[in-house]
C-alpha cells in the first residue's frame, strides 16, 4: 500500500490514496460534496460541473476529476461556488419533466436530492424559458423504460454499459440542445445490441430508466438468484408474498453488485400459478401430486434397476457448480456411464 | 527553362469565389490565341490578402498588381502589357484611399502598416512547388534545427516569447518543453487546422499558399520533442488547403525531408492529413485529439493536458496553423532576436487578421502585435464600408466580445485585449457600423454557440441555449425587464461552470455588448424598440403621405398586398397585414424616399373589451 495524502478539505484535515479523486476522498470521509454524474462503480469524467470546488492557489474546478494531492486546500462550498451551481441545477430542473408524482424514482431522485441540497431560485426558474418537452418514451423493451423528457445526461448508463457490461450499445448522440442518448441509428432501444441486463437503469440516478411497472417493496430479503450456477447475490424487494423488485448485492463476491436480465426481471415466474410446487408422479396415466419423500423413494428404487449404457443423467444449469459436481460423479461412479450432459443454459 | 515573365493569379479560396480560375482560363486562351504559351509562367499561387479586390494577378519581374479582373479583361492584359509593355492603368488599385491608380503591393495603402512574418510566401511563391519554397529559404531552418539537441530547439522558441496563435495565447516553446519532458518512447505533434469561427480564415490562406511553412515547423516540433509521428487535423471545407497539403507532404517525403532516416542524420517523422468532420468544438484540443482517435469529437477534463497524456494517451504537442508557420521564422539563423524585436512586451511577432464585416478592404492583413485596432480597420482596412459611421468591432469570434469606438487607440495583443472583454482567438476581425444592433449580434454568436456545443456538460448545453432564447425573445419585443440580470447570472456561470474552452467563452459576445452598448438592451427589453433598426419584430414601416408621389411600385412589390392607394395618391401600409420585409422600402425611388423605417416601441397589447376580470388578457 502506497503512502496516503493527507489533504484539508473546509478545514477538516483527511486522508486519501493517491489518485483518489477530491470528490471521493471527501465522501469517503463524510463530507458531502454535491455531485451527479459520478458514480463510484464507473470512471469520473466530470461532465455535470455539479462537484465545483475552489483549490486554494487554482482555478475552481470539478472535484471529481482532480486527484487528491499532499497539502491542498480545497473548499467546496462558497458564495461563488453555489451560484454556480444554483443556476446549473436550475438549468436542469427546467429542461426536465417534472412530473415527480407520478416518477416511480420519486423520493430517490438525485436531481431532487440537489434541489433540496443547493436549493432554487423561484424567481430565477420563473424568469427562465422552458422548452416544450415532448420526446416519445421509448418502451421498446418489454423490461424497462426509457424516458428522455428526465434525461440529465449525465452518462451514467452509457459508462455502465461500456465499463461494466462491455456492451456499449448506447451513447451521446447529436450535438448542443438535441443531444441525447442513444442507440445506433437512434432506434427504439430493442433494435440494438442491448441484453437488457438491466445495469443502467439500476445506476440511473432519476426516472429516465425504470423497470417497467415498478412497485415499491415493502421489505426486502437477500437471497441467490435462482437461475444459474453462478450464484449471485441478490436483494429480491417483495409486497406480502409478491415478488416486486430485485437488485444485486452491492459487494457480493460471484457477481461485484451486477445482475443478468434473468436475475433483474425474471422472477415472475416465482408467483406463477403454474409453477410446480410439489413433485407429480404418474399414476395410472394421471399426473398426482405426491410429497418429496415419496419422490425420492420411487427414483432411489428405479435407479437400481438400471446401468451403464441404459441410462443417461441431464443435469441442470440452475443448480451450482457444486451440485452437478456430484451430479456426474454418481452418474459415472454409481451408474457406470459417462451419459452426462445438461440444459445448457437458461 | 526560363520564363520571360512570372504571372502570380491568385488561387486561394477568396479569389477562387470572385471567379480567379475563369481568369486564368481565359488568360490562357489568350495566350495561346498569340501563340505566347509558355512564354510566360503562370501560377496560381497563394493570398496577397485582399480579397475585396479579387480576383487578383501580380506580374513579375515588372511589379504590376492587377485587381477585380474580370475574364474579359485579359485581351486587353496580354495585348497591352504582355505584348505591347505598357501597363493597363484601368486594371490598377484604384481605391478611395488613393488619388491615382497605383502600380503594386508598395503603394498601397492596404500594404503599408502590414508585416509579412507568416504570410510571407503567400502570392509570392508558387504553394505546389517544393523548390520555390526552398528557394525562399525554406527548410533551412529544419536542417540548422537537426543539429541541435531538443532543450536548445524549445529553448529559442521560448526565448522567442511565441504564443499560440489558436487563441489562448499559451507560451508555445513552455508547451514544446513540457512535451519534450514527457516520458513515452511514442509521441505525436498535432497541428490543429480545424478553423472554425465564422469569418476567420487566416490559418486556411497560410496552408493554401504556403503548406511546406507548416510541414516545417512540424518536423521542428518533431526534434524538439522527440515525436516521429504528426497529424494535420483540417476541416473538410478546406478542399484546396488539403490537396496543397497532400502535394506538400508528397513533394517533403520524395526530397528526403519526410519518412526514415531524415537527410541522414537517422530521424523519422511522418505526416497524416486527418479530416475533420465539421463539428467547431473539434477545434478544442481535447476534442479534435479525439476526432483524430476516431471517437466522438468530444472534449474531456484538462488536466492531464495533451502534452503529457494526448493522442492514445501518448504526450502529444499540439499547435495552430499561424503558431506552426512561425516556427520557421523563429529557429532560422537569428531569428529569435528578429522575431522578439517585433511586438508589445507580453506578445511578440505578428498577427494575421482577417478582415470581414462592414469593411471596406476585406481579406487578410499581418500586423506587428501591438498595432492598434484604429490602424488595422482604418488604415489597413480603409476604414468603414459607404462612408458609414464604426459602431465596434467583434475580436475572436464567437468566443469573442466586441470592442466599442472607445478602446479603438488599444494598443492589440493577447492581454489588452482579454482586459476589454474580448480575446485574440483565431484572429477574426467583424467590423460592424452604426446599422447593426448589438443584441441581434449577440443573439447571432449565442445561436451559433449554442448550436455547436458539444452537448456534454449542463452549463453550456442548457446555458447557452437558455441564453439564446433569451435573446431572441428580447430581439422579438417578448423581452421582459428581469431579461438583462437573468443573461449576466447565465454568462458569469457558465463562464465558470462549463468544461473546455467552448462554454467558458460562449457568454463572451453577450457580455461585452452588455457592458458597452447596455442601452440598447434597455431600449429593446424595457421600450420595445430597436435603435439599430434591426429587429423585424420592433420595426414599423410607414409611407410619409407628404412625400410619396404615388408610383404604385411599392403596392406592386408588397408580397402581401399590405399597401394600399391610388395613383398619384398617397399610399398607406396596414400594419395589420405587414410582414416588414423591407420590399416597399426598397423599391421606393431613391429620389423619394417615403418609405421611413421606424422602431417606436411596440403599442401596448390589446386589452379584450368584453373582459370582465379586467385582466388584460389578450384573447
Amino acid at each position: 500500500m502506497s503512502e496516503l495524502i493527507t489533504l484539508t478539505v473546509d478545514g477538516v484535515e483527511i486522508k486519501a490514496e493517491p489518485g483518489t479523486s477530491i470528490l471521493r476522498a471527501a465522501l469517503a470521509n463524510g463530507i458531502y460534496i454535491p455531485h451527479l454524474c459520478d458514480h463510484p462503480d464507473l470512471t469520473s469524467v466530470g461532465i455535470c460541473r455539479v462537484c465545483l470546488v475552489e483549490i486554494e492557489g487554482r482555478r475552481p474546478t470539478v472535484s471529481c476529476m482532480t486527484p487528491v494531492e499532499e497539502g491542498m486546500v480545497v473548499t467546496t462550498a462558497s458564495e461563488e461556488l453555489d451560484q454556480t451551481r444554483k443556476v446549473n441545477l436550475e438549468l436542469l430542473v427546467i429542461n426536465h419533466d417534472y412530473n415527480c408524482q407520478s416518477c416511480s424514482k420519486n423520493s430517490k431522485c438525485n436531481l431532487q436530492e440537489l434541489t433540496r441540497y443547493i436549493g432554487l431560485d423561484e424567481e430565477r426558474i420563473k424568469a427562465m424559458r422552458k422548452p416544450m418537452l415532448d420526446s416519445p418514451i421509448d418502451d421498446s423493451n418489454p423490461y424497462y423504460i426509457r424516458n428522455m423528457d428526465k434525461c440529465v445526461l449525465c452518462g451514467i448508463c452509457v459508462r455502465t454499459c461500456d465499463e461494466i457490461q462491455g456492451d456499449g450499445c448506447i451513447d451521446f448522440a447529436y450535438r448542443g440542445i438535441k443531444t441525447k442518448i442513444a442507440v445506433l441509428g437512434d432506434k427504439p432501444i430493442i433494435d440494438s445490441t442491448c441484453v437488457t441486463c438491466g445495469e443502467c437503469v439500476s445506476r440511473c440516478p432519476v426516472g429516465a430508466l425504470v423497470p417497467r411497472n415498478a412497485v415499491e417493496p415493502t421489505y426486502e430479503v437477500e437471497t441467490i438468484c435462482p437461475f444459474c450456477g453462478c450464484g449471485c447475490g441478490m436483494v429480491v424487494g417483495a409486497r406480502g408474498n409478491k415478488i416486486v423488485s430485485s437488485r444485486a448485492v452491492p459487494d457480493s463476491p460471484a457477481n461485484n453488485g451486477s445482475l443478468c436480465v434473468k436475475g433483474r426481471f425474471g422472477l415472475s415466474f416465482v408467483n406463477h400459478p403454474n409453477r410446480l410446487t410439489k413433485p407429480l408422479i404418474r399414476k395410472d396415466g394421471e399426473l398426482v401430486e405426491s410429497s418429496w419423500e415419496e419422490a425420492i423413494s420411487l427414483i432411489a428404487q428405479k435407479l437400481g434397476q438400471y446401468k451403464g449404457d441404459q441410462f443417461a443423467t441431464i443435469a441442470s444449469a440452475k443448480c451450482t457448480v457444486e451440485d452437478n459436481y456430484v451430479m456426474q460423479k454418481f452418474t459415472r461412479a454409481v451408474m457406470e456411464t459417462n451419459n452426462i450432459d445438461h440444459c445448457a443454459r437458461l | 527553362m526560363s520564363f520571360e515573365k512570372h504571372l502570380m493569379i491568385c488561387g486561394a479560396t477568396g479569389c477562387i469565389s470572385s471567379g480567379s480560375n475563369k481568369v486564368q482560363q481565359a488568360l490562357v486562351e489568350e495566350l495561346e490565341k498569340h501563340g505566347l504559351k509558355g512564354k510566360y509562367r503562370l501560377v496560381m499561387g497563394g493570398c496577397p490578402g485582399l480579397c475585396e479586390e479579387g480576383p487578383i494577378i501580380v506580374i513579375y519581374p515588372d511589379e504590376v498588381f492587377y485587381c477585380r479582373l474580370k475574364p474579359e479583361d485579359m485581351t486587353e492584359m496580354v495585348e497591352k502589357h504582355l505584348i505591347g509593355g505598357e501597363v493597363v492603368e484601368r486594371l490598377l488599385y484604384n481605391g478611395p484611399d488613393v488619388d491615382s491608380p497605383v502600380r503594386f503591393y508598395d503603394s498601397i495603402p492596404f500594404y503599408a502598416k502590414q508585416k509579412f512574418n507568416v504570410l510571407r510566401n503567400g502570392g509570392i511563391i508558387d504553394p505546389e512547388s517544393i523548390d520555390e519554397y526552398i528557394m525562399r529559404g525554406g527548410y533551412r531552418a529544419f536542417s540548422r534545427a537537426l543539429e541541435m539537441d531538443p532543450e536548445t530547439i524549445y529553448g529559442e522558441v521560448k526565448q522567442s516569447g511565441l504564443r499560440g496563435r489558436g487563441g489562448a495565447g499559451f507560451p508555445t516553446g513552455m508547451k514544446w518543453q513540457f512535451a519534450a519532458q514527457s516520458k513515452g518512447s511514442k509521441k505525436y505533434v498535432v497541428c490543429n487546422a480545424d478553423e472554425g469561427d465564422p469569418g476567420a480564415f487566416m490559418d486556411r490562406s497560410i496552408l493554401e499558399g504556403d503548406p511546406h511553412a507548416i510541414l516545417e515547423g512540424m518536423l521542428i516540433c518533431g526534434l524538439a520533442i522527440g515525436a516521429d509521428e504528426g497529424y494535420i487535423y483540417c476541416r473538410a471545407e478546406y478542399p484546396l488547403a488539403i490537396k496543397r497539403l497532400k502535394i506538400a507532404i508528397d513533394q517533403a517525403e520524395n526530397y528526403g525531408l519526410l519518412g526514415k532516416n531524415i537527410l541522414g542524420y537517422g530521424k523519422n517523422f511522418k505526416i497524416k492529413i486527418k479530416e475533420g468532420a465539421g463539428a467547431f468544438v473539434c477545434g478544442e484540443e481535447t476534442a479534435l485529439l479525439a476526432s483524430i482517435e476516431g471517437r466522438r469529437g468530444v472534449p474531456r477534463h484538462r488536466p492531464p493536458f495533451p502534452a503529457v497524456e494526448g493522442l492514445w494517451g501518448k504526450p502529444t504537442c499540439i499547435n495552430n496553423v499561424e503558431t506552426f508557420a512561425n516556427i520557421p521564422l523563429i529557429l532560422k539563423k537569428g531569428g529569435v532576436a528578429d522575431f522578439a524585436s517585433v511586438g508589445t512586451e507580453g506578445s511578440k511577432g505578428t498577427k494575421v487578421f482577417a478582415l470581414a464585416g462592414k469593411i471596406r478592404n476585406t481579406g487578410l492583413c499581418e500586423v506587428p502585435m501591438g498595432i492598434t485596432i484604429r490602424e488595422i480597420i482604418f488604415d489597413v482596412g480603409g476604414g468603414i464600408k459607404d462612408g458609414r459611421k464604426f459602431k465596434a468591432v467583434q475580436a475572436g469570434g464567437p468566443s469573442g466580445g466586441c470592442i466599442p469606438e472607445e478602446y479603438l487607440d488599444l494598443p492589440i495583443d493577447y492581454d489588452s485585449l482579454t482586459s476589454a472583454g474580448a480575446i485574440m482567438g483565431s484572429g477574426g476581425l467583424v467590423v460592424m457600423d452604426e446599422g447593426t444592433c448589438m443584441v441581434d449580434l449577440a443573439r447571432y454568436f449565442l445561436s451559433f454557440t449554442q448550436k455547436e456545443s458539444c452537448g456534454q456538460c449542463i452549463p453550456c448545453r442548457l446555458g447557452t441555449t437558455q441564453m439564446f432564447n433569451i435573446l431572441n425573445d428580447i430581439t422579438e419585443g417578448r423581452g421582459k425587464p428581469e431579461d438583462i440580470k437573468l443573461l449576466e447570472e447565465l454568462a458569469w456561470a457558465i463562464k465558470k461552470g462549463s468544461m473546455c474552452g467552448l462554454g467558458q467563452t460562449a457568454p463572451n459576445p453577450v457580455l461585452t455588448t452588455l457592458r458597452y452598448f447596455r442601452d440598447e438592451y434597455e431600449a429593446h427589453v424595457y421600450e420595445k424598440r430597436c435603435p439599430a433598426l434591426v429587429c423585424k419584430a420592433l420595426l414599423r414601416y410607414c409611407i410619409d403621405p407628404e412625400k410619396c408621389i404615388g408610383c404604385r411600385r411599392c403596392t406592386k412589390e408588397c408580397p402581401v398586398d399590405a399597401i394600399s392607394g391610388e395613383k398619384k395618391e398617397p399610399h398607406v401600409i396596414d400594419q395589420e397585414l405587414c410582414i416588414k420585409c423591407g420590399a416597399c422600402f426598397d423599391v421606393c425611388p431613391k429620389k423619394v424616399q417615403a418609405v421611413e423605417v421606424l422602431s417606436e416601441g411596440l403599442p401596448e397589447p390589446k386589452v379584450n373589451e368584453t373582459c370582465e376580470e379586467g385582466c388584460k388578457c389578450q384573447s
